[in-house]
């Protein structure tokens, strides 16, 4: 459920620049999705097929380019990919903080087949 | 002949939520009305730490806006105690999002300043995700969790502007590490501060509902 509207939402960005751009069908979304982002890709991709059918967008392939959420170490900088209940840095042990890296979530391109 | 091209997109998936947060924030703002967006898992107290914030709000205006699956029972409960209480039904959807709130807010008389408690559908995931129209955002937990949830549910813990520590009467009977819970809340979120409350015994209430007034006022101050 918790796809669905969002899953709607990636149908009507892709059709706006479809159309824009002329195309009489979209080939392929390409997406990225961080996973601090709360979307998993699977569920995306079964309301897809079902929200698509009928537009510009049927058919189309998702490629969904996953991000790994990373923390920054406050002590030395170094970015890095926590440890299950820990946010310890891995290289020097010092407290870090969150970045936006793994929080993604947008259409980065499309391709479309366009009619001569 | 077909020809097949690319074209960049880079649009977030996010926005038109944000966009539509942006105007009721903006609205909100304009009559005067500080929104809070109260975020926690089922049973962990929202409706409950509503009334006795709306107690010790001291003359400030309460509003509430209830976001359930189903059932308006929380709603009704409020009303019963003279709190204006509008409902939100989401039918399946595990959050509030800002097309929800922007329709409920429509349907709204605000005729004195003061503070909209927006109580999003128990879940400690989801709602940290999308923007509401909030000026800020509270999140509640309580001893009853265990004291890992700032690992397991990061992102609410990161955007809680403030932390409610709920049903810490039943401490001694629990065994909830506090030192491992503020560890990694203050790793995710070096500022919001943590109130520790009671709905039997009152604690605390009054510490939060001063922290929202002073919120509040530095808003309508700035605007």
């Amino acid at each position: 459920m918790h796809e669905y509207p969002i899953t709607e939402r990636i149908i009507e960005i892709s059709k706006k620049h479809g159309e824009e751009s002329g195309a009489s069908k979209i080939e392929t979304i390409c997406l990225v999705v961080g996973d601090q982002s709360g979307f998993i890709a699977e569920s995306i991709q079964m309301y897809f097929d079902i929200i698509a059918e009928g537009t510009i967008c049927e058919g189309a392939r998702l490629i969904i380019k996953p991000i790994k959420s990373q923390l920054k170490c406050d002590a030395c900088g170094a970015f890095f990919h926590r440890e299950p209940f820990s946010f310890k840095c891995p290289h020097c042990g010092g407290d870090a903080s969150p970045t936006d890296i793994g929080k993604e979530f947008y259409i980065e391109s499309i391709t479309v087949e366009t009619e001569d | 002949m077909h020809d097949v091209r690319k074209i960049t997109v880079m649009e977030n998936i996010h926005d038109e939520n944000d966009h539509i947060a942006y105007h009721i924030n903006e609205d909100l703002s304009n009559k005067g009305i500080f929104a809070i967006n109260i975020i926690g898992a089922p049973g962990i107290g929202k409706t409950t730490v509503i009334k006795n914030l709306i107690a010790n709000l001291d003359g400030l205006k309460p509003y509430v806006i209830e976001g359930d699956i189903e059932s308006d029972i929380d709603t009704r409960s409020l009303r019963a105690l003279g709190i204006r209480t509008f409902q939100i039904n989401t039918f399946g959807a595990c959050h509030l999002d800002a097309p929800l709130v922007h329709n409920a807010i429509q349907n709204i008389e605000f005729d004195e300043q003061g503070i909209l408690f927006i109580e999003n559908v128990g879940n400690l995931v989801c709602p940290a995700e999308f923007s509401i129209g909030e000026h800020v955002k509270l999140l509640i937990c309580s001893v009853t969790e265990g004291g890992d949830k700032p690992y397991k549910y990061p992102l609410a813990f990161e955007k809680a502007d403030i932390v409610i520590l709920n049903k810490v009467d039943l401490s001694p009977y629990l065994d909830f590490d506090e030192d491992f819970f503020m560890k990694g809340l203050r790793a995710l979120n070096k500022t919001a501060p943590v109130v520790k409350v009671s709905a039997k015994t009152g604690e605390g209430f009054k510490e939060a509902a001063y922290w929202i007034s002073g919120r509040a006022e530095r808003a309508s101050t700035t605007r």
